[in-house]
């Protein structure tokens, strides 16, 4: 009983935390403080993997996106400087659009979890071992993903080659 | 005992819905890509949690989620070259800048 209290705390705490800093990126008028609020999103979803006992999932998005997308986030924003600062939304209409269209969508996606009984009840606090991880990504059996890996890698190479052809002076 | 799966369910369904107003109310291109970032971000939650919830011996949901994040930093890559490049020619990111992309 008292874990139970212990773990819907800490995911209360994280939860508040992640909604807050998500509100606040997308609100804020300066670029460099949506970015450190999107960082401070990326961090409480990696304690959710954390808290999934996913760890090697949660130190992949340390490391990726809060280590490495914010970093370009930020080298973004200071590049650009000045014209970065989001003075303030275009019209009401558009602003008053939005917030009915999320709104609306939030409240019908709310309902259909609610309401939906997904049979989810299988979850056991094991985790994830490394040695199962590595050879799931490199095994070519049922449920491995080497063919994934390798496309990837080799996306993530035109991507680089892309960002230098797209990013360079004429 | 432990998180009920439809908590994380909720939380992630808020975060992808403020990314959502994020994307429809924000003009500058910066910011749009923020508001992707948190959506993608409630989506990896959503494949992480029907893993462990629903099917923890076949691990499909958590590569799906480690695959996604490496989409996303290749993703946000391109994006910010080509962010780095209009505002190079345009000398501004914000939208209304940018109505010769229309045609």
């Amino acid at each position: 009983m008292e874990l139970l209290s212990t773990n819907i705390l800490i995911f209360a705490a994280l939860a508040l935390f992640m909604a807050t800093a998500a509100f606040a990126a997308v609100t804020t008028s300066r670029m460099m403080r949506a970015v450190t609020y999107l960082l401070f999103v990326l961090f409480g979803t990696a304690g959710i993997y954390f808290m999934l006992h996913y760890t090697f999932l949660g130190a992949v998005q340390i490391i990726v996106y809060a280590g490495g997308i914010v970093v370009l986030f930020i080298f973004a924003a200071l590049l650009i400087g000045k014209g970065t600062i989001d003075v303030t939304h275009t019209s009401k209409m558009r602003y008053f659009a939005g917030l009915l269209t999320s709104v609306s969508g939030m409240l019908i996606t709310l309902y259909l979890i609610v309401t939906g009984g997904f049979s989810t009840d299988k979850f056991t606090a094991d985790g994830v071992p490394m040695k199962v991880v590595g050879t799931a990504l490199m095994g070519t059996d049922k449920h491995n993903y080497v063919l994934t890996f390798e496309v990837l890698s080799i996306l993530l190479l035109a991507c680089m080659v892309g960002a230098i052809m797209i990013a360079r002076k004429k | 005992m432990i998180v009920p799966a439809e908590f994380y369910l909720i939380l992630a369904t808020i975060l992808f819905f403020i990314g959502v107003f994020g994307f429809f109310t924000r003009r500058n291109l910066i910011s749009l890509l923020v508001s992707t970032e948190l959506m993608l971000n409630a989506v990896d939650i959503n494949f992480a949690v029907f893993n462990a919830y629903s099917h923890p011996e076949q691990l499909e949901g958590f590569f799906f989620t480690m695959f996604g994040i490496g989409i996303a930093a290749a993703e946000t890559a391109v994006a910010i070259a080509i962010i780095i490049n209009v505002f190079r020619n345009a000398k501004s990111i914000h939208i209304k800048n940018l109505r010769n992309l229309k045609h």
